[in-house]
């Protein structure tokens, strides 16, 4: 039985109606059309559907929709500000640390949730920070530098 | 080095921002209204019999708009040696028997996947199991069961390769060995699993497909060759593709069932297949068994190399031959190698194919040859960089009739790498040891076994009146960063800046044929093809501006930032912009098109280009758990000129944390052709904790058959991670391997093999 649950994701508020073995992910991506959640394993392994739920990074395919009820979702496609890209998505574009970019939603709310946490991490903690989200592409190389870059960028920032 | 105005700079990626945002879009994203969703049902055996398919419940379950089985389709067979029918062996679905567990018998089309699921759950097959043969060895004996009725011994392909007098030179040096080893197949493991959307239309009778795919004219083929109809009815559009690795050059079941259904409900069909299908039922890299001998002068001069391997090429065909003839060219690079001798033999198993995967043929062959160069040079008390400077090709070398290497910069990458380890690595810690490994790549293939009648390579240019450029090509990026080099080289040419020149990639109805992103291909072939439509282009330009100089005809024009101009006169010019209009008005209003292409010629059997260099990897043995810890990497490098700097270091970085993969952790083992790791929990990517910084130095050279002088950068990194690993452990602790994946209990198990060695 389908139940109607309300969403807030990305300060936005949706209502949708929902199974009860319904992901996170597949609301986002299917009835919502926020494709930018991407999918790689459904059973938690790979982080390409990393989200934020109240502050802390989820796997999407691990959370039923109903459990995000009155949570606030943040997906790649809020990041985004008035201002513009937030930092590290600039980062990202500036290093080149995106390749076939299937990871790299899940890989910039990793780091968004981390950098939140600890504005200065060192490269140690960028790189325990996304251990969670699989890259085949880069080598995590430009990742890790790009994070770090973000950060020192809004460090000064708010100097 | 020449200067240009972009090329060589770094430049970010013109995907950049769709993909840091989201908006970036995948096949795996795509919908269309009133879609179905496509599955398959597939083999639990890895050999039997089909006796019957019994359809008729799932029919009944509502929401099922189609099923199909072998009987269905139209009975195309397909495969990418095309000009060797007999290895066009795919099917849509299983005609009369199943050769691996896997293997799709019936597909089903519903109005959602779950039931799509259910229905899967309600046809009945009644196999009868037939004997099933998993190992090369055991394949090609004469009573193995035969996978394929029309193959003997199991035999799919067998290459041959010799030059030089190799008995005579074995018979004439100082110094032989003979070694063996066995490497293990591996998973590309892409991001985004395989997955096709078709849309037939019954009214004109064409069919559109949005696949994740390598190469859209790989697709079109394939899908004509399966489904009967002409190429020019198909078209096949590439959206963003979640990686590729040599793993998305084969037409696979997912498009070509997604068509049929999509034929018979006249609805789009979308079939995505999940992670567990993704690891068991496509294709990997080819598992091989190689034996390998050498000759060596006393001062270390390689003399004779011979080399036997067989592989384990599963049921279809896939890449897996041109695996075969890779394998057993890149065994000889990059060294001079006077007198050689190979014999392959690639065998049909129970197995899932087995095919191309990045630096595919070259990653286990280099594993073997890379290894034991290090053993012959321990045995011979030189140095392992020296052994590797000693045999080094230089400019200009050629292995008869085979290869011909023009821009070599191994030398110099050798020299770099010693003085860097020298600064960086001299005070190694205890149980710590540093291995070399050399490697080389192609720059695209020569061989044409697709048997296509274009140009390799198309590309096409055409500027409006504003001088805004549409450039036509049909070049895969596939996660490389093509679509930024595309750019880049028609900018550099034409002197005017990327915001000026929007791309239209990868679609077969609009773009020139291009044979895909494999094989390292695309910077080379593409990029020629590219620039030589922007220099059609610069030729109508530059000849106006001459007319409107009046000037002598031997005075050379240069176009550079937006103007084209006398080169030695520079203020003497006109804007570009200026010069499209006057164009475009002189040609009776006719658009200014350019069209450029390229096939490569009288360059040997292989490639046009090689990229090459020399990697060292300083890695840390537990002697008592014998775990590996991997602290960091060298890399020198010489891929030409790079094109875009960021992309080239991304491709070392990424193929290096899928070489150290190799070496480390990467492998399908499998249990009566079942393979058992199908999961991200089971298979073991180096993730960001575990792998290694990575410092690359480049030694530019100029390709001269490169577009601005470049050639390979994406594979050949792939091939030294596991040879340099398993050098650094015999150099940290004298454990010898003789396959890849060094786990902790191979790791305890080659200490104490050692130990006992010294104590006998």
């Amino acid at each position: 039985m389908k139940k109607i649950i309300t969403l807030d994701i990305n300060h936005e508020h949706y209502e949708v109606a929902v199974e009860p073995n319904q992901t996170l992910l597949d609301t986002l991506r299917y009835q919502l059309g926020l494709t930018g959640t991407k999918k790689g394993c459904e059973v938690g392994d790979c982080g390409a559907c990393t989200v934020i739920m109240d502050g802390v990074t989820v796997n999407s395919c691990l959370v039923l929709a109903m459990q995000a009820e009155g949570r606030q979702i943040t997906t790649i496609e809020g990041l985004e500000t008035k201002e513009g890209m937030h930092p590290l998505q600039t980062a990202f574009v500036e290093k080149g640390a995106i390749q076939c970019g299937f990871c790299t939603s899940g890989m910039i709310l990793s780091a968004r949730v981390l950098l939140d946490k600890n504005p200065e991490p060192t490269e140690e903690g960028i790189r325990r920070g996304i251990a969670g989200n699989l890259c085949r592409c880069t080598g995590y190389q430009k990742i890790v530098e790009a994070v770090q870059s973000a950060a020192d960028g809004m460090k000064e920032g708010h100097q | 080095m020449k200067e240009y105005s972009i090329i060589g700079k770094p430049t970010r990626n013109v995907d950049g921002v769709a993909k840091v945002t989201g908006e970036a879009v995948y096949a795996f994203d795509m919908t269309l209204p009133n879609m179905l969703y496509g599955k398959l049902l597939r083999s639990p055996h890895p050999h039997a019999k089909i006796i019957s398919i019994d359809t008729s419940e799932a029919e009944k379950l509502s929401g099922v708009k189609a099923i199909i089985t072998g009987k269905d389709t139209p009975g195309g067979k397909w495969g990418l040696w095309r000009r060797f029918p007999e290895l066009c062996d795919q099917t849509a679905l299983a005609m009369d028997k199943v050769r691996f567990i896997g293997e799709p018998v019936a597909a089903v089309a519903a109005v959602t996947e779950e039931i799509a699921h259910e229905a899967l759950d309600l046809i009945a097959v009644e196999y009868e199991p037939l004997p099933a043969v998993f190992e090369p060895m055991e394949a090609i004996k004469d009573d193995a069961p035969l996978v394929h009725d029309d193959f003997e011994n199991n035999i799919n392909t067998t290459r041959h390769i010799e030059w030089g007098n190799v008995d005579e030179a074995f018979k004439n040096a100082d110094y032989v060995r003979e070694d063996r080893f066995s490497l293990s197949s591996q998973h590309h493991a892409p991001m985004e699993v395989h997955n096709a959307l078709a849309s037939y239309d019954k009214g004109s009778k064409r069919l559109t497909v949005w696949a994740s795919t390598q190469s859209p004219y790989f697709l079109q083929l394939g899908l004509a060759d399966a489904l009967k109809m002409r190429e020019g009815d198909i078209r096949v559009i590439k959206p963003h593709v979640g990686g590729g690795y040599g793993g998305k050059n084969s037409t696979m079941p997912d498009s070509v069932n997604a068509a049929l259904l999509s034929m018979k409900t006249g609805r789009p069909v979308k079939i995505v297949f999940n992670r567990e299908e993704e690891f068991t039922t496509t294709e990997h890299r080819t598992a091989m068994d190689i034996a390998i001998k050498i000759g060596l002068k006393k001062d270390g001069t390689l003399v004779a190399k011979e080399v036997k391997l067989i592989t384990d090429g599963g049921a279809y065909t896939g890449l897996g031959a041109t695996t075969l003839y890779l394998a057993g060219t890149f065994v000889t690079f990059p060294y001079k190698t006077p007198n050689y001798r190979y014999d392959g033999v690639r065998t049909y198993t129970n197995k899932m194919w087995s095919s191309s995967m990045r630096g595919f043929g070259s990653v286990p062959a280099v594993y073997a040859a890379e290894i034991q160069l290090d053993r012959a040079a321990n045995d011979l008390g030189i140095d392992p960089l020296e052994i590797r400077r000693i045999n080094a090709m230089t400019p200009g070398y050629s292995a008869s009739g085979e290869y011909t290497v023009e821009s070599c910069g191994i030398l110099e990458c050798i020299d770099k790498m010693g003085k860097r380890v020298k600064e960086k690595w001299n005070d190694l810690g205890e149980d710590e040891g540093i291995g070399f490994a050399s490697f080389a790549y192609m720059s695209g293939g020569i061989f044409n076994w697709i048997d296509t009648p274009y140009a390799f390579s198309g590309a096409m240019v055409k500027v409006n009146i504003d001088g805004t450029v549409e450039l036509f090509t049909q070049a895969s990026d596939i996660g490389q960063g093509h679509n930024t080099v595309s750019v880049m080289i028609c900018a550099e040419e034409l002197g005017i800046g990327m915001e000026d020149i929007r791309l239209h990639p990868a679609d077969t109805a609009t773009t020139l044929a291009d044979l895909g992103a494999w094989g390292s291909r695309e910077t080379l072939m593409n990029g020629n093809a590219v620039r030589a439509a922007a220099a059609e282009i610069k030729k109508m330009l530059v000849a106006v501006a001459r007319m409107k100089l009046g000037e002598n005809i031997v005075y050379d024009l240069v176009a550079k930032n937006k103007r084209i101009y006398l080169e030695l006169r520079p203020e003497r010019g006109f804007s570009y912009y200026e010069l499209v209009k006057d164009a475009i008005k002189q040609n009776d209003g006719e658009p200014l098109i350019g069209i450029g292409h390229y096939t490569p010629h009288n360059k040997g059997m292989i490639s046009p280009a090689y990229g090459m260099g020399i990697q060292a990897v300083r890695a840390k043995v537990d002697r008592e758990t014998g775990l590996i810890e991997m602290k960091d990497v060298l890399v020198v490098h010489d891929c030409g000129q790079p094109i875009n700097p960021p992309a080239v270091r991304g491709q070392v970085e990424g193929s290096t944390q899928m070489g150290l993969g190799y070496g480390l952790c990467e492998n399908m083992p499998t249990d009566n052709g079942l393979i058992l790791n199908p999961s991200f929990v089971d298979y073991k990517l180096i993730r960001s904790r575990d792998m290694p910084t990575i410092e690359l130095m480049e030694v530019p050279t100029y390709e001269p058959e490169g577009p601005f002088g470049a050639k390979e950068a994406a594979e050949a990194t792939t091939s030294p991670g596991a040879p340099a690993l398993a050098n650094a452990v015999y150099h940290a602790v004298g454990a010898e391997f003789d396959s890849n994946v060094l786990k902790p209990e191979k790791v305890l198990n080659a200490i104490r093999a050692k130990e006992q060695k010294g104590k006998a």
